[in-house]
């Protein structure tokens, strides 16, 4: 079976089970690993990735180039038996060193590590991933600015990862309060050059010198601050709340898609 | 044999030995007498990292470019700082290689590669940051806890002596010391329940010649700030002091007047379960000094005591002669990582003056002691500055041009910090953190690197080069970066200050005023210091960043 089109399924699955159910769970985004991972190792896992991981790794887990444990990016960790033989033995030729755990703690540290993105749910209610699909496209408007899949807008961030990289609950704040929730990193930019031309767009990178934007035409620009007569972050989000916009069934079925982004 | 031809192999033979002049104890101690070389980790015993060459000044500074690039072959952070010898460079490649270069051109000569043991247990990487010499022999410590003696002419092994047990997480990172007949190191693993120590060894032969434990033992003077556990402190361990960390983990300084050796010595363990260790505990977060041929302790100051935010006290002691109202003042300048910039008298390790140099909230000032007055934070406060502290390891600078002292700061950083219980378990880490970032969904900058991408630092804090008069107080001037700082810094004797960053950048500022006079793209991460040297008359600046070291020069 391709990879694919195991996803394709397991995203049909994912979506059947919760229109079935209705989801409302402790943490709904636990739907994934929920029947995998044991809360209780979950806790303890978060205990002890503070202790002896987030050092390196950062608390959202992207403090080492290239490694993503919280958006599933792994380097060497494809399957749980992998990820705790590199907990026991270290990764040779690289900063992660050999840990002597415990089983339990092994387990319980691969059982966070796989759920960290929804640790921060709360109760949410998932709908139906179908009619949110529709509704992405549609009333939504969410295709205006944001991308999936190679559809759509580059304006906002892409979309095609996102279930793999958010959980429901901090995609349902965003939808309520964009600019609250607002993650930094998706800040937009307006650059006057000394010219007086005006550019815009979401800054993707900044160092002391230069800035790098996607504009508002989606091209990738760099910009040297020293040939700028203006430079601002721009904190309130430009996408507009659907608090009053779509009904609480709606945001469900939008969540229920949306947590079934989870790339290819 | 012709006689002609007796001669001319015998000459043949010496080149080398010309080439590759043996380091005395007396080029040692007169090391800022040829700035053309770089002898120690920090240019000379006084640690100033000022050189007095001048053929690249204000006016053509601008006409720098890249000479060379020595590309290391590993994937570890590259935290080296050369030493240059006659023409020769001599530099680690992580995680324990040793590399001998043409100075001039980059081509090497030799590598002696040392494996370390599969039982090292660094908690922070496979780090080393450099080399001492004395004569022709280079002195390695490992991250498998040895010291390492090589011959600089053939790259050959002389002596390895085994200094602690690595499974245990001890380990040497730093540049050893040599100090006439001895090479001293001291014993990283403070965030892993060592019981930290400074050594010497025989250079000639690597047997030990002294030990100083930084944590001391019961019945010596220091052993009772490792307080008793009373019946109502909760997690309090009893035998604390036995995993208390106190690690010394960067390259101490030396003053041959006095012949006292400098050392800063690392957070107490566990870092931020405090209770498990109540009391003072020294020696860690404090300098102190010690004999240089017996290991004795002359004195201590302690920067931080019961240190409960990691902000150790692992800098670079810069020992300056200060001219204070026509008074001349043997002092040891010393930017903290908890926020504040003391001057000692370094001969009796007396505070003479403490002031802030970034926002600092976890004590509201300095007794007449130099003690801090502790105004911890409550739970879910953020305490400035954070875990990374206002400065780090990054190595300084002291220019006597402008009298003054440069360092790299994380400026506007904080932590929220809050801690666990945890149980010790040998070669784990020993920390006890739970602490995290003060702003919801960003992450703290990390401690060494981070990836190509920065689009949060505005919200925890930025860096900045920081020139600051040591008499006064003040800060002079401030150059400030958009991302943090982990560059150590080299001033000239034409007032350029040259410092790198975390941002791929290398740069040259006024060290007079900071104004920005040229700039170089690396395209990594600096957490070395860059050295000056010069061969066949021209004068080099190097600097290792990312996985390279590059070598700038005026262009010809």
């Amino acid at each position: 079976m391709s990879n694919k089109l195991f996803f394709s399924l397991v995203c049909s699955a994912v979506a059947c089970i919760t229109y079935i159910h209705g989801v409302d769970t402790d943490v709904a985004a636990f739907q994934e690993h929920g029947d995998e991972y044991d809360r209780a190792d979950i806790e303890r896992g978060a205990q002890l990735y503070d202790e002896f991981c987030s050092n390196c790794h950062g608390s959202e887990g992207d403090g080492v180039g290239n490694v993503n444990l919280k958006g599933g990016q792994f380097r060497h960790a494809s399957t749980d038996q992998n990820f705790r033989r590199i907990l026991t033995r270290g990764i040779p030729g690289t900063a992660m060193p050999p840990g002597d755990y415990a089983d339990s703690d092994l387990v319980a540290i691969v059982a966070y590590v796989r759920t960290m993105r929804d640790y921060d749910g709360g109760v949410v209610t998932l709908g139906n991933a179908n009619r949110g699909e529709v509704l992405f496209e549609g009333k939504g408007d969410c295709t205006s600015c944001h991308r999936v899949a190679g559809n759509g807008s580059r304006l906002g961030p892409d979309l095609t990862s996102i279930g793999a990289i958010r959980g429901a609950g901090s995609m349902r704040a965003t939808l309520l309060d964009p600019t609250g929730a607002m993650l930094p990193s998706n800040r937009s930019m307006r650059a006057v050059k000394t010219d007086g031309e005006v550019i815009s767009g979401r800054r993707l990178n900044e160092d002391t010198y230069t800035v790098q934007i996607l504009d508002d035409q989606e091209r990738l620009v760099s910009l040297e601050k020293s040939e700028l007569q203006e430079l601002t972050v721009i904190q309130q989000s430009p996408m507009p709340s659907y608090a009053d916009t779509l009904n609480e069934e709606e945001l469900a079925d939008l969540l229920a898609y949306l947590v079934t982004l989870k790339g290819f | 044999m012709p006689r002609h031809r007796i001669l001319f192999v015998s000459l043949v033979c010496l080149l080398p030995a010309w080439s590759f002049g043996q380091v005395s104890e007396e080029r040692l101690v007169n090391a800022a007498q040829e700035p053309q070389n770089w002898l120690t980790y920090s240019g000379t015993y006084a640690s100033q990292r000022h050189s007095t060459l001048s053929q690249i000044d204000q006016a053509n500074v601008s006409d720098l470019e890249m000479k060379w690039v020595f590309q290391s072959r590993t994937s570890h952070h590259f935290q080296a700082t050369p030493l240059v010898v006659d023409g020769v460079m001599y530099v680690t490649q992580p995680p324990n290689d040793v590399v001998a270069l043409d100075a001039e051109t980059g081509r090497v000569f030799w590598v002696y590669e040392h494996v370390p043991s599969p039982d090292a247990r660094p908690c922070c990487g496979f780090s080393n940051r450099g080399l001492a010499i004395q004569g022709d022999t280079l002195l390695m410590g490992t991250i498998d806890a040895m010291v390492v003696a090589v011959d600089a002419k053939s790259g050959g092994p002389l002596w390895k002596t085994q200094v602690a047990d690595p499974s245990y997480g001890y380990a040497i990172t730093h540049a050893p010391l040599v100090v006439k007949d001895k090479v001293i190191v001291g014993m990283a693993g403070g965030d892993m329940g060592i019981r930290g120590f400074i050594a010497a060894y025989q250079v000639n032969t690597g047997e030990e010649a002294w030990r100083f434990y930084t944590i001391p033992a019961p019945g010596e003077p220091g052993h009772e700030t490792w307080e008793s556990c009373g019946p109502e402190m909760e997690h309090c361990d009893p035998e604390a002091w036995k995993t208390g960390g106190a690690a010394v983990w960067l390259t101490g300084s030396y003053d041959p007047e006095t012949n006292l050796t400098f050392w800063g010595v690392g957070n107490p363990g566990p870092d931020y379960a405090y209770y498990q260790r109540p009391g003072d505990n020294l020696y860690a977060s404090s300098v102190v000094a010690l004999d240089a041929d017996s290991g004795k302790l002359s004195w201590h100051f302690q920067f931080t005591p019961g240190d409960r935010y990691d902000y150790d006290a692992v800098q670079i002691p810069v020992l300056v002669d200060l001219d204070v109202n026509g008074t001349v003042v043997k002092a040891m300048l010393w930017a903290n990582r908890n926020g504040f910039f003391y001057v000692l008298d370094r001969v009796t390790g007396r505070f003479l003056t403490g002031n802030p140099f970034v926002r600092i909230n976890w004590a509201s000032g300095l007794d007449d002691s130099g003690g801090p007055i502790q105004t911890p934070q409550g739970p879910g406060v953020p305490t400035y500055p954070g875990k990374q502290g206002g400065t780090n390891w990054y190595s300084p600078s002291y220019s006597p041009r402008t009298e003054l002292m440069y360092f790299s700061t994380w400026e506007g950083y904080a932590t929220v910090f809050d801690s666990a219980p945890v149980e010790y378990t040998p070669g784990q880490l020993f920390t006890g953190s739970r602490n995290r970032s003060p702003v919801k969904g960003v992450p703290e900058p990390p401690a060494v690197g981070r990836g190509h991408i920065n689009t949060w630092t505005e919200e925890v804090g930025h860096g900045s080069v920081l020139a600051f008069n040591p008499v006064t107080g003040d800060k002079v001037w401030q150059w400030e970066t958009y991302d943090v700082m982990n560059s150590g810094i080299l001033t000239t004797a034409t007032d350029l200050l040259f410092v790198g960053g975390r941002e791929g950048y290398f740069q040259a500022l006024n060290a007079r005023n900071g104004e920005l006079l040229w700039r170089a793209v690396t395209g990594g991460n600096t957490l070395a210091a860059p050295i000056t040297y010069e061969t066949d008359g021209e004068q080099f600046v190097a600097i290792a960043s990312g996985h390279s070291l590059f070598v700038f020069g005026l262009r010809n």
